[in-house]
């Protein structure tokens, strides 16, 4: 392994520039001329719209021009689409509700964008919308997750009676066959909590029109600037492909909520050419809170059958999921294809049935968000397998253990074929690093200081590197999910790798460019990564699922590949051999049995100058581009195991120790998967601890501000052990799993297991705040007081 | 954030003058709670009368049995000031527990009395250690100074110019905080001062700050936790939010009155 190569725990090129304030993001860009967007927000949950009264406001200083829907629908610009259908029990289609950029007629969630106004300056803009006179009815507002259905109230007339869909995965007869003939049955109702994605930038959007060539330029907060194009172009209606350039720049954290395609760089992309000005719109933290696409929120009854042994029979889950008030981009994929092919865990289960009933509420839409449906499928099993192996009197691991599956590759009664994985390995690393013998002792020392103590586990698995194709096209989705790559040998042998993933904090700059020079043998400086606008890269994906490793380099290794063909037939020509005796290593061409060799960036040169051959025996340059479609999806699994003390008194729960052993298959740069891991566990223990998005029964979000919700901070937490095993992945070149997703996947059902391991009692909720772990050890104190 | 008109004078008789002649007008301190109002439109003055520029409301000194905090004082100064660890630890450690680092320097102790909110911790500290809040125009008793909820004695063009904390012999400070905002969900000030013991509580109070008689009459007869042990706070007149309702937050400042006393005592 060299310094700078496949394995090596490489600076992150990038963070010099972030770190001395030197990034460029979406806010950062100013166009001459440039004007300002502000969004007239709904403040009801539901109401019909009578009127809007834009006259007063129209005439105030710096007004450009206010918008409303139906300015958008005299233009036949279409609506915010969901790209993944799902179809009912019955077959039909699921019951999509329209969803306008700009109310028509009707607003369906606190927030709801009502109209635009675009002024010379964002103050100007502000002060015309206080003069906008909206004649709102309003309406009773659902909020309820569990009780939207037929709540009596319509949010869609496309949707009756609120569900969008009643869908379901699994063999139900053979489930319930497997439950009659069960010694015990587990029973659990858990509820996944609303969460608010808090990237640390704010979405933000430029649109810019040029009349002279007619072409549209929007810099957005995106993480797939090819898909926005795509909407915006195919779907939405702003302009062709080719007379719309969208460019992601530096983008500050996305976890999902930068997928999506909003109304907003919808609309200013439009007024860019309705005033003839660029226009920037940048979401204040309120706006944030508001608008970006919430995660989870789901309420699920799940029972998990076992024979006398302990041997899992069969698991059944019934699930409501929130979708809020209109489908967000991919928010039908997350509980149903993303969610319940989850539910086998690392567990021979013979037998799965789950159902999941979605519904509208008068809520921000939700969609994906770190995990997106694996964590709340963890949650589900991961309770599940705890509180069996309490009630079965097992220790928690062994039970595990007992039912992990050894054989593979693996096909699970809910779709997926697991490929490879060893998951006894992680289990055993894992209660080594956390001294799972030792946990005795110290849970006597804690309660002599008044304090309990409790271990819990979580044996997660996700499926990531989301492809392939076919696969997710059979199963409702819109696009395709391969990966693109273009690697661009300059003439001096530096190179320029154009991809279609887009990093937004996941180091791509540097593992991608220690790919490339590891492959080409060139220095890691020689390689620059150039991602995020659709005029210099080639149609690609994007970033989400954890899939820029196993798809995204995979298809730059398969562009790597033909760069090194296509140099060997270069090399050839100018060492006077035949084109089978040239071996490629270490930044070399040679001639097998020979001293005769060229090195890459003279190869490069060669290719460029095509001196030393004719263009009809081959083409000069040295430019590859590759699409990579993967076979399977990747199946990353590890343990994570919590250790916690609670003081009874106060309620508040201190981490002690934390082990995580993950098996991500090879690794490129085992700094930055240790860092996603870390980023990844402060995720779900803020969720398992911290965090949780509550709207009141009026539909006020009252969580809409870091005053009240609660983000995890550096001292919530412990510092994490973390380990890894390595079982390479079968369906990629590299053997690449993904990691981007796996802490929050496999940290909440690890931290609600070691309370209610401390508690002595299930009775808890997550996000298991001071207060509520103060009322339910009240509870654990008076039942050993009853004892 | 609206249009508003900014003056900065030099001392606090320019600054009262000033705050009578401009309508409208507020003072400005560190800002921590205006300036986010202002921007999120909540707040609109039409003038903004900033204190920074005043030396005269700068600078702690020890006088006799007092030590006394200019109002534009930070809390970083409070928390740094080598008279205030000496004299009265337990203040010093609270300002040192304000807000995070940001709030710190640029909070000011006038600045967080005059706002009087309910889950400041200054509040707790002038109740317990009966501190005199001097204005421009008077001299004012804390229990006299703090009126309700964000609201004081102050009158129109009346501002808070220092506070004077008499030295206590022993005081402590817990509190513990709202996990999302890290303001005092409930924080308790003990002081014991000759024969008087005070117990202040801020956070909790429907009405602010108030003091917790019963917990005073016990550490009367013994200033030690143990004394405080079987006693607790009524969840009547008890302020509840979605982080902490009136039974948990009553139930944690008797925590934290036994938290204060330990320190007081210094286990």
């Amino acid at each position: 392994m060299s310094a700078t190569g496949i394995g090596a725990a490489v600076r992150r090129k990038e963070d010099h520039r972030f770190i001395t304030g030197q990034g460029r993001y979406t806010d950062d860009v100013n166009r001459p001329g440039q004007a300002h967007a502000y969004f007239l927000r709904s403040p009801h949950a539901h109401a019909t719209i009578s009127g809007i009264d834009t006259g007063a406001a129209a005439s105030m200083p710096g007004v450009l021009g206010i918008f409303t829907g139906a300015d958008l629908a005299a233009d036949k610009i279409g609506g915010l689409i969901c790209g993944w259908m799902i179809h009912n029990k019955d077959g039909s289609p699921m019951r999509a509700g329209a969803h306008p950029a700009l109310a028509q007629g009707k607003v369906r969630y606190v927030g709801d964008h009502v109209a635009v106004v675009v002024a010379e300056t964002l103050a100007q803009a502000k002060d015309a919308a206080e003069a906008i006179v909206v004649d709102y009815q309003e309406l009773p507002a659902v909020v309820d997750t569990a009780t939207a259905a037929g709540a009596g109230t319509v949010i869609h007339d496309e949707a009756p009676d609120n569900t969008v869909f009643n869908w379901h995965l699994g063999d139900k007869a053979a489930t319930d066959k497997a439950f009659a003939g069960a010694a015990h049955v587990t029973r659990l109702d858990l509820v996944n909590n609303r969460l608010v994605p808090n990237a640390m930038e704010p979405r933000a959007a430029v649109g810019d029109y040029d009349a002279g060539d007619g072409v549209f330029t929007l810099f957005t907060t995106s993480q797939n600037p090819h898909v926005a194009r795509l909407v915006l172009s195919a779907f939405i209606g702003i302009a062709p492909e080719n007379k719309l350039r969208v460019i992601a720049p530096d983008v500050g954290g996305g976890f999902g909520s930068k997928i999506f395609i909003y109304a907003e760089e919808t609309v200013c992309v439009w007024a860019a050419k309705k005033v003839g000005r660029p226009v920037k719109w940048t979401a204040d933290r309120t706006e944030a809170f508001l608008s970006d696409a919430h995660g989870r929120d789901h309420v699920t009854h799940a029972e998990l059958a076992t024979d006398g042994d302990g041997r899992i029979l069969g698991l059944k889950v019934h699930t409501k999921a929130n979708l809020g008030a209109y489908l967000s981009t991919f928010s039908s994929s997350v509980p149903t294809y993303l969610y319940a092919p989850l539910l086998s865990g690392q567990y021979n289960i013979p037998a799965i049935y789950c159902e999941v009933d979605a519904v509208y509420t008068n809520t921000a839409p939700v969609d994906a968000y770190r995990g997106a449906g694996r964590p709340e499928a963890t949650f589900v099993i991961e309770r599940l397998m705890e509180v069996t192996a309490r009630q079965l009197g097992k220790d928690p691991a062994k039970f595990r253990m007992q039912n992990y599956i050894r054989s593979f590759p693996h096909q699970t009664p809910v779709i997926m074929m697991y490929d490879a994985g060893n998951y006894g390995a992680s289990m055993k690393k894992a209660l080594e690093m956390i001294d799972y013998k030792g946990f005795g002792k110290r849970k006597r020392d804690s309660a002599r200081s008044g304090k309990l103590r409790g271990i819990g586990f979580s044996s997660y698995i996700e499926a990531c590197g989301i492809a392939p194709s076919a696969a997710v096209g059979s199963l409702g989705a819109g696009v395709g999910l391969w990966e693109s790559a273009e690697v661009r040998v300059n003439p001096v042998g530096t190179v320029e790798v154009l991809t279609g993933s887009h990093s937004h904090g996941q180091g791509h700059e540097t593992t991608f460019a220690q790919l490339v020079s590891d492959r080409l043998g060139i220095p890691i400086d020689n390689v620059s990564i150039i991602h995020g606008d659709t005029d210099k890269v080639q149609m690609g994906m994007g970033t989400y699922g954890s899939r820029s490793g196993a798809v995204g380099m995979s298809a730059i290794f398969k562009a790597i590949d033909k760069v090194i063909a296509k140099g060997k037939k270069v090399a050839a020509h100018v060492l006077e051999a035949d084109e089978a005796d040239i071996d490629f290593a270490d930044g070399h061409f040679s001639v097998k049995g020979t001293d005769r060799k060229l090195d890459f960036g003279s190869c490069a040169l060669q290719a460029y100058v095509a001196h030393k051959f004719n263009g009809q025996e081959l083409e000069p340059g040295l430019k590859e581009g590759a699409f990579y479609d993967p076979t399977n999806f990747t199946f990353p699994a590890g343990v994570h195991i919590c250790e916690l003390e609670i003081d009874p008194q106060t309620g508040v729960t201190r981490i002690e120790r934390w082990a995580a052993v993950d098996d991500f298959g090879n690794i490129i740069n085992p700094m930055i998967v240790e860092g996603q891991v870390h980023g990844g566990i402060a995720q779900g223990v803020g969720q398992a601890l911290l965090e949780g998005a509550r709207y009141d029964a009026e539909g006020q979000l009252v969580t809409a501000s870091f005053m009240d919700y609660c983000m995890p901070r550096a001292d919530d937490l412990p510092s994490f052990d973390v380990g890894m095993t390595v079982t390479p992945c079968p369906s990629n070149p590299l053997g690449i799993k993904g990691c981007g997703e796996a802490g929050a996947i496999a940290s909440p059902p690890a931290v609600i297991n070691a309370i209610t391991d401390a508690l002595g009692h299930e009775d808890i909720a997550m996000p298991a705040t001071p207060q509520a772990v103060w009322r339910a050890a009240q509870k654990s104190i008076s039942r050993l007081a009853a004892e | 954030m609206y249009a508003f008109t900014y003056h900065k004078p030099t001392s606090a008789r320019q600054a009262a003058t000033l705050l009578l002649k401009k309508e409208d007008s507020k003072l400005i301190a560190g800002g921590h709670t205006l300036l986010p109002t202002m921007k999120q439109r909540l707040a609109a003055p039409s003038a903004l009368i900033d204190l920074g520029a005043c030396p005269d409301l700068k600078g702690i000194v020890r006088k006799g049995r007092n030590v006394v905090i200019g109002a534009m004082t930070t809390h970083a100064e409070v928390a740094a000031s080598p008279e205030v660890q000496e004299a009265i630890p337990a203040l010093a450690y609270l300002a040192g527990h304000i807000g995070d680092p940001h709030v710190r320097h640029r909070g000011t102790i006038g600045g967080s009395v005059a706002n009087n909110d309910p889950a400041a911790d200054y509040p707790s500290a002038l109740l317990a250690l009966g501190a005199t809040v001097v204005t421009n125009k008077r001299k004012l008793l804390a229990e006299e100074f703090f009126t309700g909820l964000y609201e004081t004695a102050l009158e129109e063009g009346e501002i808070v110019t220092r506070v004077s904390f008499p030295v206590a012999s022993r005081a402590g400070y817990a509190k513990f905080r709202n996990p999302a905002s890290r303001y005092a969900m409930v924080g308790v000030f003990v002081a014991k001062r000759g024969g008087e013991v005070r117990v202040a509580v801020t956070g909790a109070g429907e009405g602010g700050v108030f003091r917790w008689p019963e917990a005073e009459a016990a550490l009367k007869m013994r200033f030690a936790p143990k004394s405080l042990e079987g006693l607790k706070h009524t969840a009547e007149g008890i302020n509840g939010d979605m982080h902490a309702d009136p039974e948990y937050r009553a139930h944690l400042i008797g925590v934290m009155a036994k938290q204060a006393v330990a320190q007081a005592i210094g286990k």
